[in-house]
């Protein structure tokens, strides 16, 4: 008897608990079908950036070529320039989102019209709901040469002459995505700084105020260091993003002027894998991309969890 | 903060001031400083700018999509139309392909909202029965894909192979089961008083009929989040369209149209010239089209947003507690 069941623990599953659960087991075996063929299957197809892929021999009959591929990406100046561009891009959408939310939120939470803090918050999350084809057909709208309303304002004060096409320039390609970034996310991304705010004790704004803390020195003191423990998770979180961060608004945005520094990783494997159908070539740049943001994410934890702060795990 | 720390006499005397004023606290709290004037002032002129820089384009694109469209070439539209005309939306409701991406649009938006919500919430509840034995096993197999994704070329081929390019159901069957949003449901349930369930299978209730009887009613205000997010991007995708079904005109979609003009657009670089569109009357531009389209697409979320704000700001909430 008493072998039997330390046997039965060792296993961790026993025949009676799987009689008594197996509605739930039936259950769950589509779900694992289901993940397997849809997440796992093409994990497997990371192969492929191994060999010399050919779709007629298939996984099994192509010609295997170690890190040839990945050897021919490091040493190819464009990918070397895709990698730079989609780092910059991600680091710039990074600090200005964060940044602009966080001011956001402080502002709002100290906004004194109840009614038009309402209203403000309901028209600063409208550009998240919105498309990035839609957001992306505003961009140029906006920074049209004929009509556009930046050039528009800018030939008024006097700061231009004549209207500036800034999508042409590749100077200024990276900012214009950070900044659309901007005004599509902003507001959505202060909602989650703003319920931290809420979440301050009000006895602390009193306190401080009977000390003689002015408006600033309670944001300063009291609402910064507040949301600091939300700031580090999303911080964590969208630093392994920051590789994520670039296909749709640079694939929408971007034209033959502005390719040098509009081309990210994401576009990289679409042109090279699906159009050129260099597959092996577009998973050998996708596997980096996995790899870096794993690392990223992890070393981002790491260093908050050394520092003391909030971390993920 | 220890900067800021006052010397305990200074704290007295303060203490004493506001005993002085009276039943002061509160009164001099609410006593408004000149540095909270100015601090206000300046929050006020900072979200009057924040809400215009917000409006403007979309106003603005609601004006030329309601304007001649060789009018509005001529500039200076900014919050009215000029010239009012209808012309523009008849130009895109006549273009071919327009009813048709219309209804897949729908289509997709409805049929993948509701069975991505409903086998998501289905295996959130597989997973949060308490001892069941595979419990561990199959949450985790679902996390992981959270991090780890085979990319962009290997989930190509898949599903190539799996017969889903120029199919309908490459709009649904992927998204089917999402890893986040069954961590979020799940998280709601794990919320819910045990003996619910409990008693209704004391009373011989099966597993289906808890689900859908007790625990999928309970959670409805979570549903409705996912729900919501799953809706919204299905609405928005355009780039599954353009991967999978760039051949089949009759899978295509709104966005994925929309896609097409805005890219006509610039490649042409001369987007704003007064190309005439040749089955219209002449008075439509590529321009003023894509501003008509542009507000067609977007009309539907506007609308419905400000009625289920109250359940994305509750759902980002409970997404933002980790477990």
């Amino acid at each position: 008897m008493a072998k039997a069941s330390t046997s039965e623990k060792k296993q961790g599953i026993t025949w009676k608990q799987i009689k008594s659960q197996k509605v739930l087991i039936l259950l769950s075996i589509p779900f694992i079908i289901y993940v397997i063929i849809f997440c796992y299957v093409p994990l497997g197809g990371w192969l492929m950036a191994f060999q010399n892929y050919k779709p007629k021999n298939g996984l099994l009959h192509s010609q295997f070529v170690g890190l040839d591929k990945f050897e021919f990406l490091f040493s190819n100046d464009q990918f070397l320039k895709v990698i730079r561009n989609t780092l910059a891009m991600g680091v710039i959408n990074l600090v200005l989102g964060t940044v602009t939310a966080v001011l956001f939120a402080i502002l709002l939470s100290e906004f004194r019209f109840v009614r038009g803090k309402k209203l403000v918050q309901t028209i600063s999350y409208l550009p998240h709901f919105l498309s990035w084809v839609i957001v992306t057909g505003i961009v140029f709208d906006v920074l049209s040469t004929e009509n556009g309303i930046i050039n528009e304002v800018l030939v008024a004060t006097g700061i231009l002459d004549k209207p500036f096409n800034f999508l042409a320039d590749p100077k200024w390609f990276w900012w214009i995505v950070g900044f659309a970034n901007v005004w599509k996310e902003t507001g959505w991304n202060s909602i989650i700084y703003l319920a931290a705010i809420t979440s301050i004790s009000p006895d602390l704004y009193e306190a401080a105020s009977i000390d003689g803390a002015g408006r600033l020195a309670k944001i300063w003191h009291i609402t910064l260091p507040g949301i600091k423990p939300t700031f580090f998770i999303l911080l964590i979180m969208n630093i392994g993003n920051v590789l994520n961060a670039g296909f749709e608004v640079q694939y929408l945005l971007g034209n033959g002027l502005v390719q040098s520094v509009a081309q990210t990783i994401d576009i990289y494997v679409l042109k090279y894998g699906i159009s050129q159908a260099d597959y092996s070539l577009g998973t050998a740049a996708g596997i980096f991309k996995s790899v870096v943001s794993l690392i990223l994410i992890v070393a981002a934890n790491q260093i908050a969890k050394k520092m003391g702060e909030e971390h993920l795990f | 903060m220890t900067r800021r720390t006052k010397v305990p006499e200074e704290i007295h005397h303060e203490i004493k001031d506001a005993k002085y004023i009276g039943n002061g606290k509160k009164s001099m709290l609410s006593r408004r400083t000149t540095g909270d004037i100015i601090f206000d002032t300046i929050n006020l002129i900072i979200m009057i700018l924040f809400t215009v820089v917000t409006l403007y384009p979309l106003l603005n694109t609601v004006a030329v999509s309601l304007n001649d469209g060789t009018d509005a070439l001529r500039g200076g539209i900014h919050l009215l139309p000029r010239m009012f005309t209808w012309d523009n939306y008849k130009a895109v409701l006549r273009k071919e392909l327009m009813p048709r991406a219309a209804l897949i649009s729908v289509l997709r938006t409805v049929i993948g909202t509701v069975s991505s919500t409903f086998v998501t919430a289905l295996l959130a509840y597989v997973i949060s029965r308490k001892n069941f034995v595979l419990k561990k096993q199959l949450s985790l197999l679902y996390v992981v894909t959270m991090y780890v994704s085979g990319g962009l070329i290997p989930v190509f081929l898949v599903y190539k192979s799996l017969g889903l390019t120029n199919s309908f159901w490459v709009y649904i069957l992927p998204g089917m089961v999402s890893a986040f949003n069954m961590l979020v449901i799940r998280t709601y349930m794990n919320g819910l008083p045990e003996s619910l369930s409990e008693s209704a299978e004391i009373d011989g209730a099966g597993h289906f009929t808890i689900f859908i009887k007790i625990i999928f009613p309970l959670c409805m205000p979570v549903i409705a989040t996912v729900a919501l997010f799953t809706a919204v991007g299905q609405w928005n995708s355009w780039f599954d369209a353009m991967l999978y079904n760039r051949m089949s005109d009759d899978l295509t979609t709104l966005q994925y149209e929309l896609m097409k003009l805005l890219s006509a657009v610039t490649t042409s670089g001369k987007g704003q010239t007064a190309q005439s569109m040749e089955h219209a009357s002449g008075m439509v531009t590529p321009t003023s089209v894509r501003a008509a389209a542009t507000v067609i697409t977007s009309l539907p979320i506007i609308c419905l947003y400000p009625f289920l704000q109250k359940y994305f700001v509750a759902g980002l909430t409970i997404g933002g507690v980790k477990e």
